[in-house]
């Protein structure tokens, strides 16, 4: 459906869009995951029309978009903080998109209130925009440009002024719509838990390049590098050195079960690879534990190296101070080339 | 906005050529009048001249101190407190400041004069009638400008200092007051600017001794008549105005300091305890002060020889008022209304173009644009109609006698009002509004009538109210420029005043209360569209 080839675009000096490549499939949602300045918002406004490509092509199908204005391609755009026109009420703004292309009021009048039933805001129809809590306003942008039927959905970071509430109750939402209507869709965002609940696949972006893309799963179990490891919040980062099929870390030996390139790595644990083991070969002291509801995490001294980060279930976590034994799993120890090699 | 190349040029080809020949072109005309025959040499020796100049700078000091004194109580209770009518309260304030100054000036004649009920003064003519008139006039700029940012001040700021030991009075001198210094100090500086180019009130409230530099302009081209000298004041008073200004601004400049403001909902609160007392009086006698005497002024208007009847209103009909007029007062009333419903359209047009040219090119050349714009902003009332009559001196009879010129001086004042009321409303758009319209489908003209124009609509509807209200008071200029036979309201107020005889009088009092009330119709229009839409200006 949706192809970027090559997609490059220059500010000045600078690339924003460094041969961008990125497919979306039917019904697909595609999660654009990168932090600020990583050229997410860009990617978003050069298939929407309203940012011109320096190189490169947008195809829809088989037609290539250079030629298509914004206004004419098809594609709804959530914007981030939601751009409602502040002099239309509610119904006014779902609204706008019909009145572009349709003068049956009647069937403008049915529309939105459907959409508006879609997004939980029958009722709201004569409200004035600014009067609305942020929550309300994100649904009203949502039936605005779920109004007009798009043939592809773009969201820029639509849950990033929410409270967490709120964010888990429309993530659910948004997902629900996107699966009813097999709306394509490309979903920017800068928060990795987010874009992993919403998405098929989840596409990586770092300084104006797509780097890695997969489904939320595979890029959870195996980051393409130590860069995105570090985003998705793992770690902390050890040198390392594999020999013997072992990897040498501080804080022991670990079987490596990849095949690196080089002897100097850097080495890191996902989140799920420490555990409590009572067998375990690490010796190790807990300093600190953060209680999240759920779970708790641990941070736990061994004898050598950086704290290693324990995930547990609140009832069998150990207090400050205990002494604990570890294990890592070997296939959650990452091992990256050394970035200075 | 996306326009042809010739809408390009025209947005700024417009207005800079309406301001060059309507407004450059009389300032040359001053300055090559008071170039000749060593006028300014004359000026500045002149120890009359100079008494003048005097007189000029400290009766502006001394009105900007008194307006302080009574506009900034009056912009605390109004920025820190709730109570019921506040809007009303607010709106209420700003009346006097669009009011004419001829119909402030009758309603001070009518407060003091002799059968008025303060006559017992005896303060009519003289300077302290002129300087409550300045503060009457005034006291809204202190209450819009340092009320208006006192009341998006954080009150958490005062709360730390409390926190942290000082006094409530400690915490106002160390906290508030510095943070206000620069909208007192802007306050200030307009209040400064009216006052030192005051000439309808000083003209007609202060007395034949006591001439500002306006009214001796005025003087001096018209009675005198020596236009050298008229003109070399003329240049004096802008030199002198265009250095305040620029000194004001710096200082205002480094004052400046970047803060947090909240919404004005959240600093306000409902007075408690004592101070129920402290905002009830400052209430009470701001409201007493501006109300009384425009109270006065219309139940004079209504009361003939001691008892009610509108026979000072059935006399605007007779042939008395008509020979001192040289037209029926009623024709002056359709010259008025009609004179600013031109000015209005010019202005809209002129002040609208270069706003868009403004607004849409950020950058050195508009910012020029823009100051030049602003230029009639220094300048007097009393200079621009000044200007007009030397500029049109060997023009053919036709155009020197036009009514047309009337509606031009006046569009010429407003325009730097429209700049002001449409530039920041276009710049402050968010463009995401126009990439969500065009992600709906709408084209680049959809996108400008959809989004554009219903925003920017509301900021020309108060420009408009403005223009007009400016158009309706306007005396300065107009004493200048209107033929005898075209007069407008506050023309044929100044005639009835300058009439001896009470049945004249009467009629001057007729006069001002129709202009206040059309006045008033058009602000309440203002207020009405900027109180719901567009918050402080």
């Amino acid at each position: 459906m949706l192809r970027v080839e090559g997609a490059v675009v220059r500010f000045g000096d600078r690339r924003a869009l460094d041969h961008v490549d990125l497919e979306v499939g039917p019904g697909e949602t595609i999660a654009v995951l990168g932090p600020s300045g990583s050229g997410k918002t860009t990617l978003l406004r050069a298939v929407a029309g309203l940012q011109r490509l320096g190189e490169g092509c947008i195809r829809w199908g088989d037609d290539d978009l250079a030629g298509v204005a914004a206004h004419e391609r098809h594609f709804g755009l959530m914007f981030q903080e939601y751009a409602l026109f502040p002099h239309r009420d509610v119904a006014g703004n779902v609204e706008f998109g019909l009145r572009m292309t349709s003068s049956d009021r009647a069937a403008r009048a049915r529309r939105v209130d459907e959409v508006l039933d879609l997004v939980g805001l029958a009722g709201f129809r004569t409200r004035r925009v600014a009067s609305l809590s942020g929550g309300e306003q994100q649904r009203v942008a949502l039936a605005r440009a779920l109004a007009v039927s798009p043939r592809l959905l773009m969201l820029d970071e639509p849950l990033g002024a929410l409270d967490r509430v709120w964010r888990r109750r429309l993530l659910t939402e948004i997902r629900a719509i996107l699966d009813r209507a097999a709306l394509p869709a490309l979903y920017v965002t800068h928060d990795h838990e987010e874009a992993f609940a919403i998405a098929t696949r989840v596409a990586i972006m770092r300084a104006g390049r797509v780097v890695q893309v997969g489904a939320p799963a595979e890029v959870w179990r195996a980051p393409v590098d130590a860069w995105t490891a570090t985003f998705l919040g793992f770690g902390p980062i050890v040198a390392a050195e594999v020999r013997n099929g072992l990897v040498h870390t501080p804080w022991g030996s670990i079987e490596c079960r990849v095949n690196p390139a080089a002897r100097a790595v850097e080495a890191v644990v996902r989140p799920d690879g420490a555990r409590i083991d009572d067998a375990g070969p690490i010796h190790a002291t807990v300093v600190r534990a953060m209680f999240t509801g759920a779970r708790v995490e641990l941070a736990a001294v061994a004898e050598s190296g950086p704290p290693l980060i324990v995930v547990v279930a609140p009832h069998d976590a150990p207090a400050v101070g205990d002494r604990v034994r570890l294990s890592i799993d070997p296939d959650a120890l990452l091992v990256y080339p050394d970035r200075a090699d | 906005m996306r326009v042809g190349r010739a809408g390009r040029i025209a947005q700024v080809a417009v207005p800079l050529g309406f301001l060059a020949l309507f407004f450059g072109w009389p300032l040359g005309a001053i300055f090559a009048h008071s170039l000749r025959a060593g006028a300014i040499a004359d000026v500045v020796t002149d120890p009359f001249l100079r008494r003048v100049a005097w007189f000029t700078l400290w009766q502006a000091v001394l009105s900007t101190i008194l307006t302080l004194a009574v506009g900034l109580p009056a912009a605390y209770a109004v920025a820190r407190y709730e109570f019921p009518g506040r809007r009303a309260f607010r709106a209420f304030v700003t009346v006097p400041f669009v009011l004419p100054t001829v119909v402030v000036s009758t309603a001070f004649l009518a407060l003091l004069g002799s059968d008025g009920p303060l006559a017992f003064l005896h303060w009519r003519p003289g300077v302290a009638p002129m300087l409550i008139a300045h503060v009457f006039f005034n006291v809204a700029v202190v209450v819009r400008t340092v009320g208006g940012f006192w009341a998006n001040l954080d009150r958490r700021r005062e709360e730390a200092a409390r926190m942290l030991g000082a006094s409530r009075r400690r915490a106002f001198v160390h906290v508030t007051l510095p943070l206000l210094a620069p909208s007192i100090i802007a306050a200030a500086s307009i209040v400064f600017l009216f006052t030192f180019t005051s000439f309808g009130v000083a003209l007609l409230l202060a007395g034949p001794a006591h001439a500002t530099l306006e009214v001796e302009i005025y003087r001096q081209a018209v009675d005198v008549p020596d236009l050298q000298t008229a003109a070399a004041l003329a240049l004096a008073q802008i030199v002198a105005v265009l250095a305040v200004m620029f000194a004001l601004a710096r200082a205002q400049e480094r004052r400046a300091v970047a803060q947090r403001l909240v919404g004005a909902a959240d600093a306000a609160r409902r007075p408690r305890g004592r101070e129920k007392i402290v905002v009830g009086g400052i209430l009470a006698g701001t409201t007493l002060f501006l109300g009384t005497p425009l109270a006065v002024l219309a139940w004079r208007s209504l009361h003939v020889g001691g008892r009610w009847s509108i026979g000072s209103y059935r006399a605007l009909g007779t042939s008395a008022s008509t020979s001192t007029l040289f037209v029926s007062p009623w024709a002056a009333v359709r010259n008025s209304v009609e004179f600013a419903a031109i000015a209005t359209l010019i202005a809209l047009v002129v002040g609208g173009l270069a706003a868009v040219a403004i607004a849409a090119r950020p950058g050195r050349a508009t910012r020029t644009m823009d100051a030049f714009l602003m230029l009639p902003l220094g300048t007097s009332a009393v200079t621009v109609g000044f200007g007009f009559l030397l500029a049109t001196e060997n023009a053919p009879r036709s155009i020197a006698n036009s009514p047309l010129l009337v509606p031009i001086a006046h569009a010429v004042v407003a325009i730097p009002f429209v700049v002001r009321a449409v530039v920041p409303v276009l710049r402050s758009i968010d463009p995401r509004l126009r990439d969500a319209a065009t992600m709906l489908g709408a084209g680049p003209r959809r996108v400008w009538r959809e989004v554009d124009l219903p925003i920017v609509a509301r900021a020309f509807a108060v420009a408009a109210g403005f223009c007009a209200a400016v158009s309706l008071g306007e005396f300065g200029a107009t004493l200048f420029i209107a033929r005898p036979d075209w007069p407008t309201v506050p023309i044929a107020i100044q005639r009835f005043l300058g009439k001896p005889g009470q049945i004249y009088f009467d009629q001057a009092l007729a006069m001002s209360v129709i202009l206040m009330v059309l006045t008033g119709v058009v602000v309440f229009a203002i207020e009405r569209v900027r109180v719901r839409e567009l918050g402080e200006l």
